[in-house]
């Protein structure tokens, strides 16, 4: 099992350098520079630039810019953002909780649908059920984000006025940021209002965000149920007696299970990615949106180090879930 | 439990939950603005884009002298009076009495407003030995030294306290619209001192104090900016008592904001909406004309654009009326001077090139192009406030051109890359456009047809004129405003008979407003100010 663990994790250097090299190179390739992008029509004098260029450091060799950036990183420092002047890590921790907080909710929304939908359509095999299921999760996996979430705006929050249209909360409530987790300060601030608002504002985003992750769920639980359903014990436990509901629920759910939670660890990357789109049209001030501005800027530091961190986070994640699904699978673990 | 009962019960949360999102019933009034972007920060000294100066100098800060909201006139800020010296070599101003800056946790101010902070906040921009000068790493004042007030200003001298005086390099009219622009904000000598002392002093540019009519409360990253009503701002408390602002990036997402009543005002409407917003009861559409122009300028360096009638030619052969209605949707005004209307010394008498292909062909014949000619277009890559759609309208400049005989290759570049190499002279026929800082003509000229703009490459034209530069220069050194608009009334007929560009259109602005929102005034210089505004039913 240690070694199990020890060959997945010497995975992990190549890829980590892979990233940093395909970030720094790609952010170098598109045209323009931070510099450039500070400066409008009124441009700027050909001193001011150069300047700037040398205090950022950009007149320097690319393979020593990037050598500088990987031992920096290396370090755990990530640089200074061209656009505020503050560390990238500081920049990128004030937003992360928020990201987290609507991912989370967005993977709570998806598996509370998504598992009961693969089940039924599993179950109910070839009938309306399992047409109308795989039907909507088509959909939902094809739909773009983009125009997803502005349509739910535009039912839920202008047509019926039922849910908040953007924000993580109502602007009368000023919750001092403890954890960075607007539900959870909300509690520790002791504000039931705060807390419901900051409810209502999640629910677009969450299901703008949580319907591809839901859509694959649905599809995977489904398939992996299918298989566990033709299985002998299935058989031998209907055999036996075992009702329809105890058959299903423990003797195939359990089984059909291990590969969804590998899905499940996939879907992070999802989330991350989608997390761009969901908090750029609910102006949720995540690390989506802050990365969008970041590229549109030509921050460098803030997109190398941003996307790093993001790589980083779902590296780790699929690590775990590696290493979890070793455990509950040992056949695997010397495959 | 039943499952119904179950069911029933989440019903009622959920319920719940939506009317207390739905309840914003404040006893305060406070006014939700969705701006259209993060701030960089709150000094209004270290930069240059609206967004922030729409967080910082305008909710914040008062400048020396400041523009009447709704035009470009400069009326008395922080200074009662002003009077230049004959030879307009120097500007001595009065300062006003009992103006008062905010206070926040780490400040109480002691003393009112006064010489010192005017000679703080200018010297740190001025002078790179100024202990404040880096006390915010990185940081530049891009503003001041785009406005090249270095090379404009020798110093500012402390004649009392209450007194303080510019003495200028050169005679420079404009210097006075410089003041007025949000890099000039004043800011508190005193609370930098004392930062100073508590070894702290990059504080003063993140928890800004100021004497505007709205003191700082907090920032929440890339979501809201919340402000309070200052009780003592030397112009009258404002009416509302809160101001918010929720940062929305989307236009289409403000506007939904806009409509459930998140959101009192919004900043930039996309153009496709306007015509829907135009009749929706709820809201007041507000409009000015825009400081600015969009024009396409010809490089003079390059053939076939060194010819006077070739320039003029191709400025009768475009359908400027048609563009208006296909581009801008009649969200414009067309243009046949370098300066909008709305700036002083516009000349009206200027009767512009008609539409008129057959004469533009016959131009073109005399010209020595009697078969036509291929030309390159560069159209802008992305929308600016002055074009909200460059390939649209370099399509419609295409097909006129086609009319008269010119054929025409569109190009474009990533914007960077766009001004980069407009900058070295690379383009051909090149569509552009500006903006204006400060409402004085001088910062439409200089920067756009002016020589030193060549070198500099703001003027993309390329197009460097004696006559044209000598009456802006004078125009510069000159005092009278009566004086100055004569000498750029000249400059204009220069600009429309050697015709280096073909002045396109100069925007209108709208800004979305709730009905229940009194008292909203445009600014000239697309900013966002609330400190006259007031709200009904709340």
């Amino acid at each position: 099992m240690f070694g199990f663990f020890l060959r997945r994790l010497g995975l992990v250097v190549p890829t980590f350098l892979g990233i940093t090299l395909a970030v720094f190179a790609l952010i170098h390739l598109i045209p323009g520079d931070p510099v450039e992008a500070l400066s409008g029509e009124r441009g700027m004098t050909e001193e001011r630039y150069t300047r700037l260029i040398h205090e950022f450091g950009l007149d320097r060799p690319l393979p020593v810019q990037y050598g500088d950036y990987v031992w920096k990183a290396l370090h755990g420092d990530l640089g200074l953002s061209t656009i505020t002047h503050e560390p990238v890590f500081a920049e990128f921790m004030a937003r992360f909780p928020a990201t987290v907080e609507l991912s989370l909710v967005a993977m709570l929304f998806a598996l509370a649908l998504g598992i009961p939908a693969g089940i039924v359509a599993a179950v109910k095999r070839n009938t309306a059920w399992d047409y109308s299921v795989m039907g909507a999760s088509l959909t939902g996996y094809s739909m773009p984000i983009f125009w997803w979430g502005l349509l739910l705006i535009l039912t839920f929050s202008v047509t019926l006025g039922w849910t908040p249209v953007s924000g993580r909360i109502a602007i009368q409530y000023d919750i001092a940021p403890v954890s960075g987790f607007m539900l959870l300060d909300a509690l520790i601030a002791g504000d039931k209002g705060a807390f419901r608002s900051a409810l209502s504002h999640l629910i677009l985003p969450a299901i703008a965000l949580g319907t591809i992750p839901l859509a694959v769920i649905a599809r995977m639980t489904r398939s992996s149920m299918l298989e566990v359903l033709r299985e002998d014990y299935v058989r031998t436990a209907r055999a036996k007696g075992a009702g329809r509901f105890r058959v299903v629920a423990i003797h195939a759910l359990r089984n059909a299970l291990i590969p969804v939670v590998t899905t499940i660890g996939l879907q992070v990357g999802t989330l991350l990615a989608g997390a761009i789109l969901t908090e750029t049209i609910f102006a949720w001030p995540g690390i989506g949106k802050w990365l969008v501005e970041a590229i549109h800027r030509r921050d460098y530091p803030a997109v190398q180090g941003g996307i790093l961190m993001t790589a980083t986070i779902i590296i780790a994640v699929n690590l775990i879930v590696d290493v979890l699904y070793g455990v509950i699978n040992p056949r695997i673990r010397n495959a | 439990m039943h499952p119904r009962h179950a069911y029933c019960l989440r019903a009622a949360a959920v319920a719940a939950v939506f009317t207390a999102a739905a309840a914003g019933a404040f006893a305060a009034k406070t006014l939700v603005y969705c701006s259209e972007g993060s701030p960089e920060g709150f000094n209004p000294q270290f930069f240059t884009t609206g967004t922030t100066a729409d967080a910082s100098s305008v909710p914040l800060y008062n400048r020396l002298v400041e523009f009447d909201t709704g035009t470009t006139n400069l009326v008395p800020g922080l200074a009662e009076s002003w009077t230049p010296a004959a030879d307009g070599l120097s500007y001595t101003f009065k300062l006003r009495k009992g103006v008062k800056f905010h206070s926040s946790p780490k400040f109480t101010p002691t003393r009112d407003f006064n010489a010192d902070d005017v000679l703080f906040s200018y010297n740190r921009m001025a002078d790179p030995a100024h202990p404040f000068a880096k006390v915010t790493p990185g940081q530049t004042y891009a503003y001041f030294e785009d406005m090249d007030l270095k090379n404009i200003v020798d110093k500012v001298e402390k004649v009392d306290a209450m007194t303080v005086r510019f003495v200028l390099k050169k005679p420079e009219a404009p210097f006075m619209a410089d003041l007025a622009m949000d890099f000039a904000s004043i800011l508190s000598a005193e609370y930098a001192d004392k930062m100073m002392a508590a070894k702290t002093p990059d504080v003063i540019d993140k928890e800004p104090i100021g004497t505007g009519p709205f003191s700082f409360v907090s920032y929440q990253k890339d979501a809201v900016i919340r402000y309070k009503a200052f009780d003592a701002h030397w112009g009258g408390r404002p009416k509302i008592d809160n101001l918010v602002y929720a940062i929305t990036t989307d236009a289409s997402v403000r506007y939904a904001k806009l409509k459930t009543g998140e959101c009192h005002v919004m900043a930039f409407p996309k153009p496709a909406d306007v015509t829907l917003m135009k009749t929706d009861p709820a809201i007041n559409l507000v409009s000015q004309q825009g400081l600015n122009v969009g024009y396409i300028a010809f490089n003079v360096e390059k053939k076939p654009f060194d010819s006077k009638l070739v320039r003029q030619a191709l400025n009768m052969a475009v359908n400027k009326k048609n563009i208006l209605d296909a581009v801008f949707q009649g969200a414009g005004q067309v243009a046949k001077n370098p300066i909008p209307p709305t700036l002083w010394s516009y000349n009206d008498k200027i009767v512009d090139y008609a539409y008129d292909p057959a004469k533009a062909k016959a131009l073109l014949a005399q010209a020595g192009y009697p078969n036509g000619t291929e030309v390159e277009l560069w159209y802008l890559p992305v929308t600016r406030p002055y074009n909200p759609d460059g390939k649209r309208m370099a399509e419609l400049i295409q097909a006129d051109w086609e009319k008269i005989g010119v054929k025409t290759k569109l190009l474009t570049f990533e914007w960077g890359e766009y001004r980069k190499r407009s900058k070295v002279g690379e383009q051909h026929a090149i569509m552009f456009g500006w903006s204006g800082d400060n409402g004085d003509p001088d910062n439409f000229f200089v920067p756009l047809l002016g020589c030193s703009a060549v070198k500099g490459g703001g003027n993309v034209a390329r197009w460097c004129d004696k006559t044209f530069e000598s009456l802006v220069e004078k125009a510069k050194l000159a005092t009278r405003q009566t004086d100055r608009a004569g000498f750029y009334a000249k400059a204009q007929e220069i600009a429309h008979e050697e015709a280096p560009w073909i002045p396109i259109a100069h925007s209108v602005r709208f800004d979305p407003v709730r009905k229940e929102v009194t008292g909203y005034k445009m600014d000239a210089t697309a900013h966002h100010y609330f400190n006259k505004v007031d709200m009904t039913g709340q």
